[in-house]
């Protein structure tokens, strides 16, 4: 605990604080799963960074690696099948994973929290909402039941559960999906964290519903100045809230980029590929361009650039040379061996 | 669209040879065939079967041949296993047990299968009234205790059953199967429930398939693991209460063999000639052993959740 | 205006609920509340709405597969319900459904080939037996899947692929009407189109007219002629997609267009939000009057006692039906006409094959293909490119059928 950037607080906890407003900063992450059949190479080499009041959105498919990356920066992967061979997650400057099991523990909740996409089993059934959420202020804070409890209902309000004070001691499955996202919110935020890591918060839900969570999310953000990382595969949900975009594919970044930057003119294949292939509520007329094939096996992902088999444009380096994550603009980043090419398209 | 594990997908995804076809019962022999549970029950089980089937390959001893002079003499004593009270060789007895056991044990499961399987489909798939019905039914019997049930059936049985060899066992099989059927048609049910919404079913029912067509060939290949390994074990559990009614004097009776009255006919000696009741009751151990590890690797195989 | 093939009217599908030992029934889940609708030859009516209010049942009903309470489906003109056994086979083969789920829709112990045949073998005089696996495979090649995977098992194919089978086994006995319940919301973003494209393709091809259920509003509005949205059972408001989209007079059609995210970050704050109070009140006890006025911000007290009818309604550019009392219209989305705009082939392409046995390294399944198909394509590509080299071709696709390349898109 001699880092600089943490020092003992009055109550001999340890309190952290950012360097230079930087929260979150991960650096060339590996993640494997060890299963019967072989080794999937989940995340290979995914670096970046969340500053405060920043929102970071990661986009990929399923199997890209964006939910484990969230799971790997919780700290609640399954070791074993899971493996972090390599790789740094640092939280205000200390390295949540060379970090004590018990001094990371205490880290969740008061300063990295999540929010699940399925609201339902990710609430316990046998508790009342307002017990869970009480639950936090009793672990972290020590806090008796009534204060707990009363604390529960002001944050219930703070999410807009109608009739808070009533339905304190209701069950999970007595309310709607959205109410039940509201509730998961509510104990996510409950203890102030700096970072908020939303995975999928709304696929579950109804269009309506998930207008009206996201724009919750957004507004919590700016009143408690969280980093937030929005894990999803929805491109309009992307548009709407990020500030930057990490695209993923099969384990790695293969684009960063700022919100505007990206959409005008990707500087990858896929995220060109991505965008070409999606309907859009504001257009008539349009024809869809799909990515031909599918997304690899993390088993036995391809030479060079893993996208090369989809790729239109592939050369022969792009089947032996993997393409480094390098800045092709300023602020931009992209994983092509043909990024320029792919902007001024 | 959801992200799921990757270990997850990684089971969906195939990184088998392409083209190599595969069933998922291959499947499962395939996992079978790799657990020494399974070869091992096998192998005691072909032993079991041939016994029943082929005694004399086991044995020149007529197991009905009394050496009076004999009688009690400990194993060695120029048999095996020695010689009961009567002086029957134990050896014998034991190896034309396995007949009485195994035939048993088969007509039983295959019995309780029959009935149990087309209740439970009945009730599962047509549901309603008929469910309700037939389950209602499955519960009065359930309700019985094996071993008073069989007792009241087999003794009420006419005697025209005690005249030969294959209908004094046909009787116990009954009395088995009468009792034993309503645990395998809940079982069936259940899982008839279970598949019948899937969408390949409602898919087939969207074609025109009849009744039959959608039981035969979506329902049931779908619905039979569980069964198949229940059963599996029951076999074992029902060699063991033939064994019990034997014992007891009311299911196989002199001069039938059967593993159960050796066992009966030796506890008398239980001090002072053990051998006698330790041979017969290791041949019953051991098949229904052999039985109820059968069962556990049917079931490691056929529920991929638990590899 | 064509022919109607399939015609809805009045359709209601009550649930009881019931409780307590004896099972009485204390009241009913009124999932589909009377709707009636046409569709005409070769086109596609999108039906969208939100969870629980009635679309999924309504396929149901259209398929047959449920009973309706009250109502009636008809067929070319002909009655459902009085139908005798052997007309109501005949109008199964006319219509077939298309399921949401690849993943429970394809029976785990059946083959690809026995899958797709299986429409064969119970409609046995479509095909002559001797003929049945050449047929199989023509309908694999139809939906883009490779024919020799005739005897693989479900589990051994993505998503896409899944979903793909089950298109075949819908289409087999070359029905009328194919009616797909979210046969795209399992699937991932970049598979997702592939598939719309097929089904574009095989509509255009075989006249198959599409009952299209979906909660997506803009696949919906991409795929579909006509879109009808549902809320609570009923019909809100039904039309042509540019009625819908462009001029929707019902207030639920408008907040639930609102609400779509559109992937443009230039609109962030522009777009109009609706943002609807509360949640849909259950289906078991609806709302009276107009099922939205609980959460409908023009409600007055006329909507609490009178039901709307679905009836021509004024949309400012002319009439479309619409069940509000108060229907005008609002623009919540601007529109613009992309239909001459171009793709740049380079990246994408409208392809409606599946690919994955090609690409190198790919996916799941393309499984032993996978080790040799990068020198395949390379060779492929080689041959192709031989004397002119542009960029914009596919070598996979060239490798597979030199003429298609050629073909205009």
């Amino acid at each position: 605990m001699t880092d600089t950037t943490t020092r003992p607080s009055a109550s001999g906890e340890t309190e952290y604080v950012p360097q230079d407003g930087k929260l979150l900063e991960v650096e060339d992450l590996h993640v494997e799963f060890h299963t019967a059949d072989g080794v999937a190479k989940a995340i290979n080499g995914v670096s970046f960074d969340l500053h405060q009041g920043e929102s970071l959105a990661i986009l990929g498919e399923s199997g890209s690696g964006k939910s484990v990356t969230a799971q790997a920066i919780m700290g609640i992967l399954d070791m074993p099948p899971a493996v972090i061979p390599g790789g740094h997650i640092r939280y205000c400057g200390q390295d949540l994973l060379t970090m004590p099991e018990e001094q990371r523990r205490k880290t969740r909740g008061p300063e990295v929290s999540m929010i699940f996409q399925d609201a339902l089993s990710a609430l316990n059934p046998v508790f009342p909402v307002g017990w869970q959420i009480a639950e936090m202020f009793r672990i972290h804070r020590d806090m008796n039941k009534s204060d707990a409890l009363e604390q529960a209902v002001r944050l219930m309000e703070r999410v807009q559960i109608p009739g808070a004070k009533d339905r304190v001691k209701a069950y999970p499955h007595q309310f709607s999906g959205g109410m039940r996202q509201r509730i998961m919110i509510a104990v996510a935020i409950a203890l102030d964290p700096a970072v908020l890591i939303a995975d999928e918060p709304t696929t579950a839900l109804d269009v309506t519903v998930q207008a009206q969570i996201m724009s919750l999310l957004e507004e919590l953000q700016e009143e408690r100045q969280m980093g937030l990382i929005l894990i999803t595969h929805d491109l309009g949900v992307v548009a709407d809230v990020a500030d930057r975009i990490a695209v993923m594919y099969a384990g790695r970044l293969v684009e960063k980029a700022d919100v505007h930057d990206l959409y005008a003119s990707p500087a990858h294949p896929y995220t060109r590929g991505l965008l070409e292939s999606i309907p859009r509520l504001d257009q008539k007329g349009q024809t869809l361009a799909a990515i031909g094939g599918l997304p690899p096996n993390l088993m036995r992902i391809p030479d060079g650039c893993a996208f090369n088999p989809r790729c239109r444009m592939a050369q022969d380096r792009c089947r032996t040379e993997v393409p480094e994550l390098r800045e092709v603009a300023p602020g931009r980043l992209s994983a092509c061996h043909f990024a320029e090419e792919v902007i001024d398209a | 669209m959801t992200e799921q594990s990757v270990v997850e997908e990684t089971h969906v995804q195939d990184p088998h040879d392409a083209g190599e076809e595969r069933s998922l019962a291959s499947d499962a022999w395939r996992a079978m065939r790799k657990n020494p549970l399974f070869w091992i029950s096998a192998v005691m089980i072909t032993v079991f079967v041939l016994m029943a089937a082929f005694p004399s390959l086991f044995t020149s001893t007529s197991p009905n041949q009394p050496v009076l002079a004999e009688a009690r003499s400990l194993p060695g004593d120029g048999t095996w296993f020695g010689r009961d009270f009567q002086g029957y060789d134990i050896y014998a007895r034991c190896i034309y047990g396995a007949r009485a056991s195994i035939l048993v044990g088969l007509f039983t499961t295959i019995g309780t299968v029959l009935v149990g399987g087309v209740i439970g489909v009945m009730s599962g798939y047509l549901g309603g009234w008929v469910d309700s019905l037939l389950s209602r039914i499955g519960d009065v019997f359930f309700a019985i205790p094996l071993l008073l049930g069989a007792i009241i059936f087999l003794v009420s049985l006419p005697g025209f059953f005690d005249s030969n060899y294959l209908l004094i066992v046909l009787k116990v099989v009954l009395a088995l199967v009468v009792l034993g059927w309503p645990s395998l048609a809940r079982l069936m049910r259940s899982s008839v429930i279970q598949v019948k919404p899937n969408d390949y079913v409602q898919a087939a029912r969207a074609l025109g398939a009849s009744p039959a067509r959608v039981i035969g060939s979506h329902i049931l290949p779908n619905a039979l693991a569980p069964m198949i390994v229940v059963a599996t074990i029951n076999l074992g559990a029902y060699i063991a209460a033939e064994a019990t009614l034997s014992f007891l004097g009311i299911g196989l009776q002199y001069p039938a063999i059967s593993w159960g009255i050796d066992i009966s006919s030796a506890i008398i000696g239980l001090r002072t000639t053990p051998h006698m009741l330790f041979f017969p009751g290791l041949f019953l151990s051991l098949a229904v052993l052999a039985f109820i590890m059968l069962g556990d690797a049917v079931r490691d195989a056929l529920d991929p959740k638990s590899r | 205006m064509p022919e109607v093939v399939l015609s809805a009217q009045d359709l209601v599908k009550h649930y009881p609920i019931k409780k307590g030992v004896l099972r009485r029934t204390v009241g009913h889940v009124k999932a589909v509340d009377g709707v009636s609708f046409d569709l005409h030859k070769g086109e596609t009516l999108g039906i969208v709405g939100e969870s629980g209010c009635g679309k999924s049942t309504l396929g149901r009903l259209l398929m047959r597969l449920e009973e309706p309470t009250a109502g009636s489906v008809s067929f070319e003109g002909q009655d459902f319900s009085g139908a005798s056994a052997r007309d109501t086979r005949r109008l199964r083969r006319n219509i077939q459904i298309v399921f949401q789920d690849p993943y429970t829709s394809l029976n785990p112990r059946m083959t690809v080939g026995d899958i797709v045949g299986e429409p064969f073998e119970i409609h046995t005089d479509v095909v002559p037996k001797g003929g049945r696996r050449k047929r199989v495979q023509e309908l694999l090649d139809l939906v883009g899947l490779n024919p020799e995977h005739i005897n693989r098992y479900p589990h051994q194919f993505s998503g896409g692929q899944r979903q793909r089978i089950g298109i075949a086994r819908g289409i087999a006995l070359n029905p009328r009407v194919l009616i797909c319940d979210e046969p795209v919301s399992a699937l991932d973003v970049s598979v997702q189109a592939q598939v719309v494209n097929l089904m574009e393709k095989l509509q255009d091809e075989l006249g198959l007219a599409y009952v299209f259920i979906a909660h997506d509003l803009s696949v919906v509005r991409h795929i579909s002629d006509r879109v009808g949205v549902m809320y609570l059972g009923r019909m809100a408001e039904l039309g042509e997609e540019d009625e819908i989209y462009a001029r929707p007079t019902h207030p639920y059609t408008q907040a639930l267009l609102s609400a779509v995210p559109v992937p443009d970050p230039t609109l962030r704050g522009k777009r109009e939000q609706i943002v609807l109070e509360g949640d849909v009140p259950s289906p078991a006890n609806p709302p009276s009057g107009c099922r939205f006025h609980t959460r409908c911000w023009k409600v007055q007290d006329r909507c609490r006692e009178v039901e709307p009818e679905l009836e021509l309604r004024e949309d400012g550019a002319g009439r479309h039906m619409s069940a509000c009392h108060f229907a005008e219209p609002r623009v919540i989305v601007e529109t613009t006409d992309v239909s001459d705009q171009k793709h740049d082939d380079r990246f994408a392409s409208s392809d409606v094959e599946d690919l994955s046995d090609a690409g190198a390294g790919m996916g799941s399944e393309g499984g032993g293909e996978t080790t040799d198909s990068p020198d395949a394509s390379v060779a492929a590509r080689a041959e192709a490119m031989d004397g002119d080299r542009h960029v914009g071709e596919d070598p996979v696709r060239i490798s597979e059928d030199p003429s298609e390349g050629e073909r205009p898109r």
